[in-house]
C-alpha cells in the first residue's frame, strides 16, 4: 500500500498536536542512521522541538522556509540518512508546487522517505505523493489505571494519494510494540456516502 | 626556568593563587609580596589569611598553564631546535651549539629574559652542560648562572639537596641524615649510599640524581613536534574585489599538501591582503578531517560575500587551520563512498551555510530534569552520547522554555480540571501521576522549586505535560505556578 521513499505531506489539526508526529515516526523506522530534522522559527517556538532518546537526530534550526527546503534538498543528496522531516509553518511563498515538485524528486532518486509538516497550514496545490491529516483521538483504556490515558489513537485521513485509494482510519498506536494498527474506518452516514466524490477527488 | 602567572595587580599586593586540596583551598602559588609575608605553596588558604589578612586569593587555572607552557615551548624554538616542557612551571632548552647565533651565552640569555619578559613572564634562566644542573641553577642559583663543562661539582655544591629533583621525604631524610648540600652528599662514600638507596626510584634515588646532574648518566630531552602548517598563497598581478576564481586552484593545491603529508584539514581559513594594507578573513570549519578539494571549495559557497574587498586585494592566503592525520581506507568493495562520509558532508555544507549553532546533535545527559538531560551541540563537535533508558514515559515534543498556564479548580494534590493555554479552555479529561522531580541542589540555585508532573488528556484528545512548580507553603514564593512542558502523541 505505501512506498517507502518519496514526499508526503501531513497536517496535523491543532498546533499542540504531537500525534502527527509519532505517526511519522512509525512510517520511517525501518532504516538505520539519523534523521534529519529542520524547523523553521515558528514551527519552533510553537510546537517546541523534537525530545526522542531512542533517535538519533541531526536537527537543523533555520528561521525562514526557504532556509529549511534548502536544508531538506541538501539532506536528500546524503546517502547516510534514513529520513528527512521538515516542518514549516503555514503556507510561506517559497513552499510551491516547485519546491515540493524538487523534494519528491529527490527523495524518490535518492530512496530517502522526505516529510513535511505542515502546522496552521491549509493543504495548497502540492506536489506531495501522500498528504495526510492526523487528529488525536482521546486515547485506549489504560491496562492498570481507568483514570491514566493509555495508548494513542488518532484519526488518520489519507486525503491525497498517488499510490492508494484515500480513506479515513482510526489508528491506535500501541506503544510497546511500536506498531501502529488502523483498525475501523468510520462507517457513518455522511461519510459513507461521501465516499464516491471522495474517491474522485483523490484520482484529479 | 621559571613561569609564573602574569597578575594585573600591584606588585605589592599579596596576591596568591589556590586550587582544592583535600580540606579547603590550598596556596599553588604567591607573587613576591606574599612571598615576603611568609606565605609558602602547599599552606591552607584559611592559615595564611590569618598570618597576612589582605591577603588575596585567586583560583589557579592548572590547565591552563599547561596549555600555555605548550606553547611558550614551541614559541621558544626560536632560540634552539630542541625544547621540552619540564614540570609545570618549567621549560628545559638544548642550546647546544646555538648560542653563537645569538653572541654567546651571556647574550642569549639576557635577550631570552627579554623576550620573556615583553610576554609578561618573568624567569630564572640558567646554563648548564646537563639538565639537572641547570634545574639546580635556575631555581636555587645565582641570577643567570652560566656553568661550564669542568665547573659542574663546584657549582653545585653549596646547593641545597633538595636541588636535585627529589622528592619531599628523601629531602627530608637527607636533612635528617645531616646531608644538607649537595657537596655534603657528594663527600659521602658512593657505596653505601648506593646500598641505602638501591632500591628507590629515580625521585627518591639521590646517587642517580647526583649522577645526572653531574652528566654520568645521560638524560636526554625528548621534544614534541609541533603541528605542521598547511598554507598556499597566491600574489596577484593587480588588485582584484572577487577571489571566487582563484578559490579552484588554492583549494586544489592546498588539498595536494596535505595528501602529500597525509593530513586532512579541519578549519580552513581564507585570508585577502587589501591594498589599503588591511586583511579580511572567512573561515569555514569541517566536522571530519578532509581534503577533498571539491568539497572544500563547496563550503565556501555562501561565504565569499563576506569578504570586505575594499578597494581591492593584491595577495591571497589559504590556510588550513587544523590538520589531523587521515588515512586512507577502503570501506566497500565496490567503488561506492561510505555513508559516514555523505554525513559528514552534509554536516560541513549545513554548517557553513547555516552556522554552527543552527546544527545540532543530542547530547545526552544524567539527569531527572528533562531539560537538562539533553542538550544540543554543535554537529561538528560529534558528541556521540547514548540516552540512559528512563522508566517512566516521556513526551516526544519539549516546549522551550515551559509556557505558564492559567488553571481552574486546582486541588492541592492533583492537576486542575481545567487550564487555559494560549487562549483556549482546555478540560482534563484523564490524568496520570504525579511523577515528582525534585530540584538538584548540587547544581540549582537555591529556592528553586520541585515539580509535579501530569501527563494529562485534555477532552478534545490531545495529550499534554503538565506540572506544578512548588507546593503550598513550601517557603520558596507564593502559590505554585503550572506549565506545560511537552506534547505527547
Amino acid at each position: 500500500m505505501f512506498r517507502a521513499a518519496t514526499l508526503s505531506e501531513v497536517f496535523p489539526t491543532t498546533v499542540m498536536d504531537a500525534g502527527a508526529l509519532r505517526f511519522v515516526l512509525t512510517r520511517i523506522r525501518s532504516r538505520t542512521g539519523p534523521v534529519l530534522w529542520v524547523q523553521d522559527r515558528l514551527s519552533r517556538k510553537e510546537a517546541g522541538h523534537p525530545y526522542l532518546p531512542e533517535l538519533s537526530l541531526l536537527r537543523v534550526d533555520v528561521t525562514r522556509a526557504v532556509d529549511v527546503l534548502r536544508a531538506m534538498e541538501d539532506g536528500l543528496r546524503c546517502k547516510g540518512l534514513s529520513a528527512v522531516i521538515g516542518e514549516i509553518w503555514g503556507n510561506p511563498c517559497a513552499l510551491d508546487f516547485t519546491a515540493t515538485k524538487r523534494l519528491a524528486m529527490r527523495s524518490e532518486s535518492g530512496d530517502i522517505p522526505c516529510w513535511l509538516i505542515r502546522r496552521a497550514a491549509s493543504p495548497d496545490l502540492s506536489a506531495a505523493r501522500e498528504r495526510w491529516r492526523v487528529t488525536s483521538l482521546p486515547s485506549a483504556p489504560h491496562p492498570d489505571d481507568p483514570a491514566a490515558p493509555g495508548d494513542p489513537c488518532w484519526r488518520v485521513e489519507l486525503f491525497r494519494s498517488r499510490y492508494a485509494r484515500p480513506g479515513e482510519w482510526v489508528a491506535s498506536y500501541d506503544s510497546a510494540a511500536d506498531r501502529v494498527d488502523f483498525s475501523a474506518p468510520f462507517r457513518d452516514g455522511a461519510l459513507a456516502k461521501g465516499e464516491g466524490a471522495r474517491e474522485r477527488r483523490a484520482a484529479g | 626556568m621559571k613561569e609564573r602567572a602574569n597578575d594585573a595587580p600591584p606588585d605589592d599586593m599579596p596576591v596568591v593563587l589556590a586550587t582544592e586540596g583535600p580540606h579547603g583551598p590550598v596556596i599553588h602559588a604567591a607573587n613576591r609580596a606574599a612571598r615576603i609575608a611568609g606565605i609558602a605553596a602547599g599552606a591552607r588558604v584559611v592559615d595564611m589569611r590569618a598570618v597576612c589578612p589582605d591577603l588575596r586569593v585567586e583560583y589557579a587555572d592548572v590547565a591552563g598553564d599547561r596549555v600555555a607552557l605548550g606553547r611558550l615551548v614551541l614559541w621558544a624554538r626560536r632560540w634552539c631546535p630542541w625544547t621540552a616542557a619540564d614540570g609545570a612551571d618549567g621549560m628545559v632548552l638544548d642550546t647546544t651549539g646555538s648560542d653563537h647565533l645569538l653572541g654567546g651565552e651571556a647574550s642569549m640569555l639576557d635577550e631570552m629574559e627579554t623576550r620573556l619578559s615583553q610576554l609578561g613572564l618573568s624567569a630564572k634562566l640558567a646554563i648548564a652542560p646537563t639538565w639537572g644542573a641547570a634545574w639546580a641553577l635556575a631555581r636555587y642559583g645565582p641570577v643567570r648562572a652560566i656553568c661550564g663543562a669542568d665547573e659542574i661539582s663546584a657549582q653545585l655544591a653549596p646547593l641545597p639537596v633538595s636541588a636535585l629533583r627529589l622528592s619531599g621525604e628523601t629531602v627530608l631524610l637527607l636533612r635528617r641524615l645531616g646531608l644538607k648540600t649537595i657537596g655534603a652528599l657528594t663527600d659521602v662514600p658512593r657505596l653505601p649510599l648506593t646500598r641505602r638507596f638501591a632500591r628507590s626510584g629515580l625521585q627518591d634515588n639521590p646517587v642517580l640524581r647526583l649522577d645526572q646532574a653531574m652528566g654520568r648518566l645521560g638524560e636526554p630531552i625528548s621534544s614534541a613536534e609541533a603541528a605542521p602548517r598547511f598554507q598556499v598563497h597566491r600574489p596577484l598581478p593587480e588588485p582584484i574585489a572577487d577571489p571566487t576564481p582563484y578559490l579552484p586552484d588554492l583549494c586544489r593545491d592546498l588539498c595536494a599538501q596535505l595528501a602529500g603529508a597525509g593530513f586532512g584539514c579541519r578549519r580552513l581559513h581564507l585570508t585577502v591582503y587589501r591594498t589599503d594594507g588591511e586583511i579580511s578573513t572567512v573561515g569555514v570549519a569541517t566536522s571530519a578531517p578532509s581534503r577533498d578539494a571539491d568539497h572544500l571549495l563547496r563550503l565556501f559557497d555562501d561565504k565569499l560575500e563576506r569578504i570586505d574587498p575594499g578597494f581591492g586585494f593584491d595577495q591571497i592566503t589559504l590556510e588550513a587551520g587544523t590538520v589531523e592525520k587521515i588515512d586512507i581506507v577502503q570501506t566497500r568493495l565496490d567503488g561506492e563512498a561510505d555513508e559516514d562520509l555523505h554525513l559528514t558532508r552534509l554536516v560541513d555544507r549545513l554548517t557553513a551555510r547555516f552556522g554552527s549553532r543552527s546544527v545540532t546533535r543530542p547530547v545526552w545527559r544524567e539527569s531527572h530534569v528533562p531539560e537538562r538531560a539533553e542538550s544540543w551541540s554543535s554537529a561538528l563537535a560529534d558528541v556521540r552520547t547514548l540516552p540512559r533508558p528512563t522508566p517512566k514515559e516521556r513526551p516526544i515534543r519539549l516546549l522551550h522554555p515551559p509556557e505558564e498556564v492559567r488553571v481552574f479548580y486546582a486541588v492541592p494534590e492533583g492537576p486542575p480540571a481545567q487550564f487555559v493555554w494560549r487562549r483556549q479552555t482546555l478540560r482534563v479529561a484523564r490524568y496520570a501521576g504525579p511523577e515528582r522531580i525534585a530540584p538538584e541542589w548540587w547544581q540549582d540555585r537555591p529556592g528553586t522549586r520541585l515539580r509535579d508532573y501530569f501527563k494529562i488528556e485534555v477532552q478534545s484528545g490531545q495529550r499534554f505535560w503538565l506540572y506544578r512548580e512548588g507546593l503550598h507553603g513550601d517557603g520558596r514564593g507564593g502559590d505554585p505556578r503550572w506549565f506545560v512542558h511537552g506534547m505527547f502523541a
